[in-house]
């Protein structure tokens, strides 16, 4: 057992699928030779071959189209796209194919396929390589959209996101690949997917967030905890679907909560979670939902994205509103 | 300045029947079976017959949209000839012919255009797409599935159709691209029926064929006289045989002629000019086959008659079949969507059950 970055829990899952697993196939952009602009998928062709870790030509829609077609064969691709800036092109084959095949078949033909791609800002990209658009992907049936926040939850869940008979969005938070390490074993056991983790319990608020932001609002609890306020923390990890009940629990329990996104704040991931909690606990509410957030711009250049996106600050600010409703 | 030439192309155009059915050159073998070119006459037949009743059915509110293959049937039919079952069809909305001649039933053809899923549950080519709408997704469908064929080492091949107008998209590129470089065993099947809805071939296109597109995916392209289906099938035998052995790619650009309108929610008398359809018709791919069969002494006016007669009672008896099919309960929008139901999904299904049990009483 060693202590792994996220990319490395990723690459990790990655070859424990190919070596355990027949019917898995990786290909992508860079993704044979290179390993791998992020090397996630470092030293997989050479160990696992040409046949299985395929180097694929530059087309997005491509990328997507293969692995309909081969998940229908029965194989279970996982394809790579290099950023999600690019993933455009593709989401006609997400959307209009992939999302649908089960249903529109009656079963028939299926589609065990993944298709990741690195998200989000903090890492100083040129434009095209920073923004957070998982609600885009949320929004479609069919669809499941999972987002790990740490090494330990990347391995467990991208096991499960190949080993799910349905497609899935796999967004891995590109600023945190390298930014801390879990001691994870590399013994195949994955993670549930449409399952919430209670990173923290407390009594006081419920801070729900997923991804990166994990990162930040992680650190705004424990400040919360040296100010005696006693915050739950939530990551979504899945955010399509949703698993409300443990947010639902949470909020009913808590009467107070924090949404925190790196996306801009509207027709968001968060807004979803919002509108359930004010549907099925509001009740239960002591204060307004309270929400974190990008701002509803274009993602700026990286000289701005510091103040595009939510820190640890802005989180406990909008903590401490919440709090002070009584 | 002096230069050398690095590449150059040219296109082959195949024909065997003229318009009046005469051989052009020496026919293949299986031209000069004549119960073989009787039974294909007979699926085009059908398959026009099957159009007419499918627009009936639209015009009379008993079915949707519909894309109908007239004057095209010699495309459809001929591919869909050459292909084994264990091949794959990825189809377009005007694979009718390919769909029925891979075993796919009128029955689940109609329930289709008829609003619902369950004639994309084909009973019989169990590995066969639905039918695709997205213009040109298919092209690359057709390549993953070849692709997954090949990792397997199987010796089959996947096929797929699309307008010559679908060959302006992206995808169209990309699909036919990644098989030449994977040298993948597709048919890639181009119905140049001369106009995508309104547009015609010179709004599309700047190339002289749409054959030559295969070049730039470095993949072999060639030309046939769609509305002559001993060119269509003989060539399509050609590019199956060769895709399921090692081959590679094949993109066959099939040259004919839309005689309807792009659907049933079309009205071509806007665009088209009625003095090219009607010099069109004089090309239509069945009557060069009557007269082929009639002078081969295969084929009498008693012949076309008994003919009609048995294909109209296999279409009315699909389309009974069709009319008789349960409709779909509201459970369907919600239990082929994932394996399992999503917990936040369940009760938007409940409440689609409660309003249609409410709407029962």
């Amino acid at each position: 057992m060693a202590a792994i970055t996220l990319i490395e829990a990723v690459n990790a899952a990655l070859a424990y699928e190919l070596e355990h697993d027949q019917d898995v196939v990786l290909f992508g952009e860079d993704v044979g030779k290179n390993g791998g602009v992020f090397r996630a998928t470092d030293g997989l062709q050479k160990k696992y071959g040409e046949d299985r870790v395929i180097d694929s030509p530059l087309a997005e829609s491509m990328i997507a189209g293969l692995a309909v077609g081969m998940a229908a064969q029965g194989l279970k691709p996982v394809a790579e796209m290099q950023f999600m800036g690019f993933i455009f092109p593709a989401v006609d084959q997400i959307f209009g194919q992939a999302a649908r095949m089960r249903h529109r078949t009656r079963g028939r033909l299926t589609m065990p396929m993944v298709i990741r791609a690195p998200f989000g800002g903090g890492i100083h990209a040129p434009e095209h390589h920073s923004e957070s658009t998982e609600a885009l992907f949320a929004h479609i049936p069919g669809l499941k959209v999972v987002i790990p926040s740490n090494p330990s939850r990347a391995y467990g869940l991208m096991l499960a996101a190949i080993r799910d008979p349905d497609p899935v969005i796999f967004l891995e938070p590109k600023r945190v690949y390298r930014i801390v390490k879990h001691e994870v074993e590399d013994n195949g056991e994955e993670y549930p997917l449409e399952a919430c983790f209670v990173d923290r319990e407390g009594s006081d608020i419920t801070l729900i967030s997923w991804g990166a932001m994990m990162h930040e609002t992680n650190i705004a609890a424990e400040k919360l905890a040296a100010e005696g306020i006693d915050a739950e923390v939530i990551d979504v990890a899945t955010v399509s679907p949703i698993d409300m009940d443990t947010i639902l629990e949470s909020a009913r329990k808590t009467g107070r909560v924090c949404i925190v996104q790196e996306a801009p704040k509207s027709g968001a991931v968060g807004s979803e979670i919002a509108a359930e909690i004010a549907e099925h606990a509001i009740m239960s509410l002591l204060a307004p939902i309270g929400r974190v957030s990008g701002y509803d711009t274009v993602m700026p250049y990286y000289k701005l994205e510091k103040q595009y996106m939510p820190t640890v600050d802005r989180i406990l600010d909008e903590a401490r509103k919440i709090m002070e409703y009584k | 300045m002096t230069t050398r030439t690095t590449a150059s192309f040219e296109i082959k155009y195949h024909q065997y029947l003229d318009a009046d059915g005469k051989a052009t050159q020496e026919l293949p073998a299986f031209a000069k079976d004549m119960d073989k070119m009787r039974s294909l006459y007979r699926d085009m037949a059908l398959l026009r017959a099957f159009d007419a009743k499918a627009y009936a059915l639209q015009r009379t509110g008993k079915m949707g949209t519909f894309p109908a293959s007239l004057g095209q049937e010699a495309i459809g039919i001929g591919y869909g000839d050459a292909m084994t079952e264990k091949d794959v069809l990825v189809p377009y909305y005007r694979s009718t012919g390919a769909l029925l001649k891979h075993g796919v039933s009128m029955k689940e053809i109609l329930l289709y255009w008829g609003g619902n899923e369950d004639g994309s549950d084909y009973a019989v080519a169990k590995e066969d797409f639905p039918i695709c709408v997205p213009i040109a997704n298919q092209i690359i469908h057709c390549a993953g599935v070849a692709k997954a064929m090949q990792m397997r080492g199987e010796k089959r091949a996947a096929a797929t159709e699309i307008g010559e107008g679908g060959t302006s998209e992206g995808d169209f590129y990309e699909g036919i691209n990644v098989a030449g470089i994977w040298n993948l065993g597709c048919v890639f099947m181009v119905n140049n029926n001369q106009w995508a809805i309104s547009v015609p071939t010179e709004i599309q296109t700047a190339c002289e064929t749409y054959a030559q597109k295969a070049i730039a995916a470095g993949i072999e392209g060639v030309q046939v006289d769609g509305n002559d289906i001993i060119a269509v099938k003989q060539m399509a035998e050609y590019a199956f045989e060769k895709a399921r052995n090692g081959g590679g790619p094949t993109l066959i650009e099939a040259i004919t002629y839309r005689l309807c309108d792009h659907t049933t929610a079309d009205d071509a008398s806007r665009y088209d000019d009625p003095t090219v359809k009607e010099e069109a018709w004089k090309n239509e791919p069945m009557v060069r086959l009557r007269k082929y069969l009639e002078a081969n002494n295969a084929w009498t006016e008693v012949d076309e008659d008994s003919m009609k007669a048995e294909i109209a009672a296999e279409v009315d008896s699909a389309v009974k079949e069709y009319e008789a099919h349960p409709k779909p309960g509201a459970e369907l929008m919600f239990d082929h969507l994932y394996a399992e139901l999503p917990e936040m999904t369940k009760p938007q299904r409940e409440a689609a059950l409660a309003l249609q049990t409410k709407g029962a009483k």
